[in-house]
């Protein structure tokens, strides 16, 4: 009960202790919803968005390609018949949320969102309140119990059957010193066989530099990054089987359209797994 | 999440109305909706050319959800709408605002998505539909920017207002929270069993909970108005302090310590203290936590038991432990080589069984007590008074100037006992004797020291009362071991300090126990268990010979009638060591018929053992002891028979029922082959002699079975010896008389070795 959390800047938080509702600093969840054209953030965010740009023109696509993957990787599983989504660190909700992607396949589509900013999910809350085939979940991913205890998940997803389990940009937000590839160990251990994995993961393969910049930049907000290369961010998918083509940059996976040369320019990997 | 755009109101030629992506839009423009234009192929055509250029141009300038068809899906709607509106005459520019809504809904943010929209249009419409809409066009392109600003500024400010809104409630969520976290940790704070207080970084104490306040005995606002500072203890060690600069430094994130403060009252605590240091965000030190468990009374109770294990309860001297630690150290910590030297007194109350006897416990108590304090007064520093037990008392001189100040302690002592006593309203005198000791370190050890002390007092004791005696290391010791002994019986005897072991005699016929003979033990003190060799003679000599005889005769006489009890006919009789100079006792027959009365033991089961000395030294008085003995039914015996030089004449003129032929008579007949017929002649000739006068033979100091077929060939009756039976405590009687088939008989028990069979 007493033991610490670690927070993104190092600093230890006792379990008990309500996490605190700090706009002077800059969130991953609303600088994202910034990058995506969204106006639910306030002058930090965007005063470190705009730098980031600055820095790194590239960054708006970049978190568009991703938002795309997912947009495409939820209609994949839709498609296959998966009706349940756990959307872990969902963020802000934005343009092209889970449900309604998957609503386009199946209009009876559950997705439950979970996210560890206070903010992020009062927002989410306060628009979900009419869906009852929806629900939002303050958590933290590392908590597996209490994501998947939650009365909220155990209300809206049977986890006797296939769910597809979203970590879209989401683990470059934990570092090793967490653990992610247990907490997903434990995650795709919990889920029904038939369940998919969802990830994608920023990389500093291909930008080093830019990168760098990048993680700095993030260290003022609660969630310092991770970068990870193509090796570590694979071994998300151990127990799972990895569908065509892989884990590759996310604009390379199931694209709509023939994509050209410079994938990398949007330096991330998407990849899809089954847990058989 | 606004859903995309809503189907447009201009339906395009041959196409149903809804398309895949679209929803319905509620805040569809109602004129426009009304106004439904069907376009010519032409203007489809161009629809088409500038839905595509158009997706070309936005595409990745903001996130929409939508593939690259559903972007082009969705833009021909709209330009479907948009020339419609250019078509209508007049031309329905307002559609433009319409346009630049939906635009906004699709979630195109992007001011590059609005800059390229708006010049793709400008140029493209007038280019695909004709020169002469430029002015039309011009005007529908100003309502797309207006109605994309309109609409993107209510979006923005919906979202600004949901973000605020949201972090509202998170707020309100996280405060409710705190809430409650504080107030389990305010009710943890106050009902906390630990002190715990709260100071800030210049020492100041800010916060306390009511156990911390009890535990000092101020209130709350009184500790409130302290300082870290003020509980400074005068024991406290200077690294307590040097401890709590460093957490203040924030060298340290805390530290546990004992420590001991004041009450308000002034009454002193100790405290296990821990001491934290609370960091700010930025890990600057900003607060310190004190948590303080009182261990007051654990300690009180540990010094009283640290106390007790070294203290006599009763003068509240040391003791013997704090004694022995205190004598050891001094030869563990002496340096070879050190002219160190150490001397004691060892002091023992004249008479003081008597005082407890006659005027009681109480008394001897408050006795003792008073000893204690006049010796206490008596000792000098380096000097230590200890109660060593009973009446005995010790000062130890842990340095030495010489005899001189031991004899010197000695009188003092001396002195100032000879003062009477008042207790209990009357004067009592009371002496003591003093053994003294004093000697160099090096050399010794702890034990030799006490037992030259205890030897030392024996002597000053059996000089007389009040007295004092000088250890003499050119003495014999065990001459001084004698007279100790001697000295030491009286007392020894009235503290039990004697025992009694049975040694079987056996039927020669079927080696069955017919009786036992009783032997005597000292158990003493500090020499250990004493045979009769150490002790009878001396007893014989003081005198004490007549008290330990009772004791002995009572003692065996009790057993005997347990054995009675139990095994009724079959109980051995107890054979009794009875000295000369006992029998000269007047009272010696009374005695036994007191004891025989007393313990209810028949008179036959009783055996009186008498040495041919005491018989033959005095023929009056023995005598009629002896026919009244008899009288009463008691056997009488000779013991040692043989060594006596008795004329066997004389033999017959007395009342005697057994002889017990010496064991040297039976020595030469242990071998399995005995050449020598002259000693088996003697033997014979000795047993006829008994059964000639009606006596029982009893062959002593019988080892070997050869020796014991060869005895009872010559016709012994009795035997006894090791061979049978060593002397065996009570009990083990009991067990070989319940189980007589028990293959071999215990062995000797006791620890003085060898038994013999036929000491007193």
């Amino acid at each position: 009960m007493l033991a610490p959390t670690e927070d993104g800047d190092g600093v230890t938080r006792p379990a008990w202790a309500p996490r605190e509702v700090d706009i002077d600093r800059p969130s991953a969840a609303r600088v994202y919803d910034y990058y995506l054209g969204g106006s639910h953030n306030f002058a930090v965010d965007r005063e470190m968005a705009r730098q980031a740009i600055a820095d790194w023109p590239d960054l708006p696509r970049i978190m568009q390609g991703n938002r795309a993957f997912m947009r495409r990787a939820v209609r994949y599983c839709a498609a296959l018949g998966i009706d349940q989504f756990l959307d872990v660190g969902s963020g802000i909700p934005t343009a092209g949320n889970v449900h309604e992607v998957a609503r386009l396949e199946n209009p009876d589509a559950r997705v439950v969102y979970v996210d560890v900013d206070p903010v992020a999910v009062a927002h989410s809350v306060a628009l979900l309140a009419d869906d009852d085939r929806t629900g939002v979940v303050q958590a933290d991913f590392s908590d597996v119990d209490a994501v998947l205890g939650d009365p909220v998940t155990r209300g809206i997803l049977d986890l006797g059957r296939p769910v597809a389990f979203l970590a879209v940009a989401l683990l470059h937000f934990v570092p090793d010193t967490r653990a992610p590839r247990d907490v997903i160990g434990r995650y795709r251990d919990a889920l029904a066989p038939g369940s998919h994995l969802v990830l994608s993961h920023a990389t500093a393969d291909g930008v080093p530099e830019r990168a760098v910049d990048h993680v700095a930049l993030y260290r003022r907000t609660d969630t310092p990054m991770s970068m990870r290369p193509h090796a570590e961010v694979l071994r998300f998918f151990d127990g799972f089987s990895l569908v065509e083509p892989g884990l590759v940059w996310f604009s390379l996976w199931r694209p709509d359209h023939p994509v050209g040369e410079g994938a990398e320019r949007l330096p991330g990997y998407a990849g899809v797994g089954r847990r058989d | 999440m606004p859903p995309p755009g809503p189907p447009g109101p201009v339906r395009r030629a041959g196409e149903p109305a809804a398309p895949a992506v679209a929803k319905a839009d509620p805040e569809a423009d109602p004129e426009v909706a009304s106004a439904v234009v069907e376009l010519s192929a032409e203007d489809d055509a161009a629809v088409e050319v500038l839905a595509r250029e158009w997706a070309d141009e936005v595409e990745g300038t903001s996130y929409v959800p939508m593939g690259s068809d559903e972007l082009v899906e969705y833009l021909t709607e709209i330009s479907v709408d948009l020339v419609g509106a250019l078509r209508t005459r007049p031309a329905r520019t307002a559609a433009g605002h319409d346009a630049g809504r939906r635009l906004v809904h699709a979630h195109f943010t992007g001011p590059s998505t609005v800059e390229r929209t708006l010049m793709l249009l400008g140029a493209r419409l007038p280019e695909l539909l004709g020169e002469d809409l430029r002015e039309d066009v011009l005007a529908l392109v100003g309502a797309l920017a207006a109605g994309y600003a309109t609409t993107l500024r209510d979006r923005t400010l919906d979202e600004q207002e949901a973000i605020r809104r949201a972090v509202i409630v998170a707020r309100h969520q996280t405060e409710q929270a705190l809430h409650a976290s504080e107030a389990r940790f305010r009710a943890m704070f106050y009902e906390a069993a630990i002190g715990i207080g709260l100071g800030d970084m210049q020492g100041r104490i800010v916060e306390v909970n009511p156990a911390l306040t009890q535990m000092f005995g101020y209130t709350a606002q009184e500790m409130r108005r302290l300082t870290v500072g003020e509980l400074a203890h005068p024991e406290d060690l200077p690294s307590v302090w040097v401890l709590y600069e460093r957490l203040l430094a924030g060298e340290l994130d805390n530290f546990r310590i004992e420590k001991r403060f004041y009450r308000k009252d002034g009454e002193e605590i100790i405290c296990n203290l821990t001491l934290s240091l609370v960091r700010d965000e930025r890990g600057r030190p900003s607060y310190q936590v004190a948590m303080l468990e009182d261990v007051t009374e654990r300690h009180e109770l540990q010094s009283h038991l640290e106390y007790q294990a070294y203290h006599d309860t009763l003068t509240t001297l040391p003791n013997r432990a704090l004694f022995s630690d205190r004598v050891d150290r001094i030869f563990s910590t002496t340096p070879a080589g050190s002219t160190r030297r150490v001397g004691l007194c060892f002091l023992d109350l004249d008479g003081f069984k008597a005082v407890n006897d006659s005027l009681g416990h109480e008394v001897g108590d408050s006795m003792l007590q008073a000893v204690a304090d006049r010796l206490a007064e008596q000792a000098a520093d380096g000097e230590l008074v200890a109660r060593m037990g009973g009446d005995e008392f010790v000062v130890l001189v842990e340095n030495s100037r010489g005899v001189e100040q031991l004899v010197d302690l000695a009188e003092r002592v001396l002195a100032a006992l000879a003062e009477p006593l008042e207790l209990a309203g009357q004067e009592l005198a009371v002496s003591a004797s003093i053994g003294i000791v004093e000697r160099p370190v090096v050399g010794g050890d702890a034990s030799e020291l006490m037992r030259a002390a205890d030897i030392t007092l024996y002597s000053a004791k059996a000089d007389g009362r009040g007295r004092w005696a000088l250890h003499d290391p050119h003495r014999d010791e065990a001459e001084i071991t004698r007279f100790a002994l001697s000295a030491a019986m009286p007392t020894a005897i009235e503290r039990e300090e004697f025992f009694v072991l049975y040694q079987p005699l056996v039927s020669m016929a079927d080696h069955g126990m017919r009786g036992v003979e009783a032997l005597v033990r000292w158990h003493h003190p500090r020499l250990g268990v004493l045979g009769p060799g150490r002790f009878i003679g001396l007893a014989e000599e003081t005198g004490a010979i007549v008290a330990l005889g009772h004791w002995v005769l009572r003692r065996a006489c009790r057993d005997a009638r347990r054995w009675y009890d139990e095994f009724g006919d079959d109980a051995p009789f107890v054979s009794v060591n009875v000295a000369p100079r006992q029998l000269h006792e007047l009272s010696l027959l009374a005695d036994v018929e007191a004891v025989l009365a007393e313990t209810g033991l028949p008179a036959r089961l009783l055996q009186i053992e008498l040495t041919e000395r005491a018989l033959t030294t005095d023929e009056g008085a023995p005598l009629k002891t002896l026919d009244g003995l008899r009288a009463l039914g008691v056997r009488i015996a000779i013991d040692d028979f043989g060594t006596g030089y008795s004329s066997l004449s004389y033999l017959r003129t007395l009342p005697v029922d057994v002889i017990k032929l010496d064991g040297s008579f039976g020595e030469r007949l242990r071998a399995e082959d005995v050449s020598d017929i002259v000693d088996e002649r003697i033997v014979g000739t000795l047993v006829d002699l008994g059964h000639a006068l009606g006596m029982t033979v009893c062959a002593e100091g019988v080892e070997t079975s050869a020796q014991a077929g060869r005895l009872r060939r010559l016709g012994c009756d009795e035997g006894q010896g090791w061979l049978f039976a060593a002397a065996l405590p009570r009990e083990d009687i009991g067990d070989v008389l319940r189980d007589p088939d028990a293959p071999t008989w215990p062995g000797p028990r006791a620890v003085d070795g060898r038994a013999t069979s036929s000491a007193p």
